[in-house]
């Protein structure tokens, strides 16, 4: 299995073992967070950008 | 036994809700808010985007980072008589700095002192009301964007005015504070249902001390003061799964400065030693025996 790269920067991205789909990480390589949108097979997309009412 | 988790995206906070509701065996359903779509003139026996009727949730928990997202499930579902963590009054008063303001002083807890105004000359009079320095807040908006501390009239002109001509009319609430004098540091409290759980010292530098923003997290000790404070905050707003943010000032009295609805704590349970997504599982699930 070839390991998914970064939609960003096209780096190589590894994904921990633990990982979930709709989980947020970050590209090693450049830090654009990135979503997992789906685990089989391993496709990332960007992370949504941030909206005014996102928080706690 | 059915827990709902609503969620825009896993970030660390539902991953460990997660692994603490497996850890008692229980698999949550991850509800994405993004697939939601309510009927809105029918009711709880429809489905969930989980293939789950929404009524049979025994709790559904909000962890949406999407405010706007959130306060609507909650809304909906509590109109269906569906439990949920927070309930939506609880949320909709948080996620309102100056809603969150008017419950506090209702129930006399103490907070800085606070002025609303809804026009550029009242504001600029509301500022000077205040005195200077003054913190110049979004009602609605979090993580520290756009607050903007004023020192002087020419700087609170330039904000006003900088808010009126380019925001839109949620910034044409100037909802404005004394300027709290902390030392270099504030408290973020965590009030599970009747406890303050534990609380952490957000230092830094900069007077925005969010963690978010590079706040260091440290140990701050619940005292019964604090904790009697913080319940007292809670209450005020409906109680629930709260994180209040509380301030010094420099006579060392302490201030409620705002509360959160969906808490970020990831970097909460080290310094602190205790197992806070723990602490939230074990709350729901005594809130499901409860209603049972
Ligand atoms: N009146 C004040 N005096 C001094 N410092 C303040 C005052 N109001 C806010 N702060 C500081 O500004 C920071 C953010 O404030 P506040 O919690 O009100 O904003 P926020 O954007 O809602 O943040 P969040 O929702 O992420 O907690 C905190 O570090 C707090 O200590
Ligand atoms: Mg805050
Ligand atoms: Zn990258």
């Amino acid at each position: 299995m070839t390991a998914p790269h970064c939609p960003e920067c096209d780096a190589e991205v590894s994904i921990p073992n633990n990982a979930m789909e709709n989980e947020l990480i970050s590209c090693p390589d450049c830090g654009t967070e990135l979503e997992i949108i789906s685990l089989n097979p391993i496709t990332l997309d960007l992370a949504p950008e941030v909206e005014e009412d996102w928080g706690e | 036994m059915r827990i709902g988790i609503l969620i825009t995206h896993i970030r660390a906070e539902e991953k460990l809700l997660i692994s603490a509701f497996q850890a008692r065996g229980i698999e949550p359903d991850i509800i994405l808010d993004r697939d939601l779509n309510f009927d809105v003139t029918a009711g709880r026996g429809q489905l969930a985007p989980s293939g789950v009727a929404w009524g049979d949730y025994d709790i559904v928990m909000e962890r949406s980072v999407s405010t706007s997202r959130g306060l609507y499930a909650l809304a909906i579902l509590n109109s269906w008589g569906i439990a949920t963590i927070n309930r939506y009054d609880t949320a909709s008063i948080c996620a309102d700095k100056l809603r969150t303001t008017i419950a506090l002083a209702q129930a006399g807890v103490p907070q800085p002192q606070t002025r609303v105004a809804f026009d550029t000359d009242s504001a600029m009079q509301a500022i000077n009301d205040l005195g200077y320095p003054a913190v110049l807040k979004p009602v609605t908006g979090s993580w520290g964007r756009l607050l903007a501390r004023v020192n002087d009239s020419d700087s609170a002109e330039a904000i006003i005015e900088h808010r009126q001509t380019l925001g839109d009319y949620n910034h044409h609430t100037f909802y404005v504070q004394s300027y709290i004098n902390k030392p270099g540091r504030d408290i973020r409290a965590f009030v599970v249902g009747d406890r303050t759980i534990c609380a952490i010292y957000r230092t830094s530098p900069h007077w925005i001390t969010n963690t978010a923003r590079g706040g260091q997290a440290s140990n701050c000790p619940v005292t019964p003061e604090l904790n009697d404070l913080c319940m007292r905050a809670a209450q005020a707003v409906g109680g629930g799964i709260l994180a209040i943010d509380v301030l010094e000032d420099a006579d060392g009295q302490l201030l409620i400065n705002e509360i959160n609805h969906t808490m970020e704590f990831r970097n909460s349970s080290a310094p602190t030693g205790v197992d806070i997504p723990n602490e939230i599982v074990s709350h729901a699930l005594s809130m499901i025996e409860v209603t049972a």
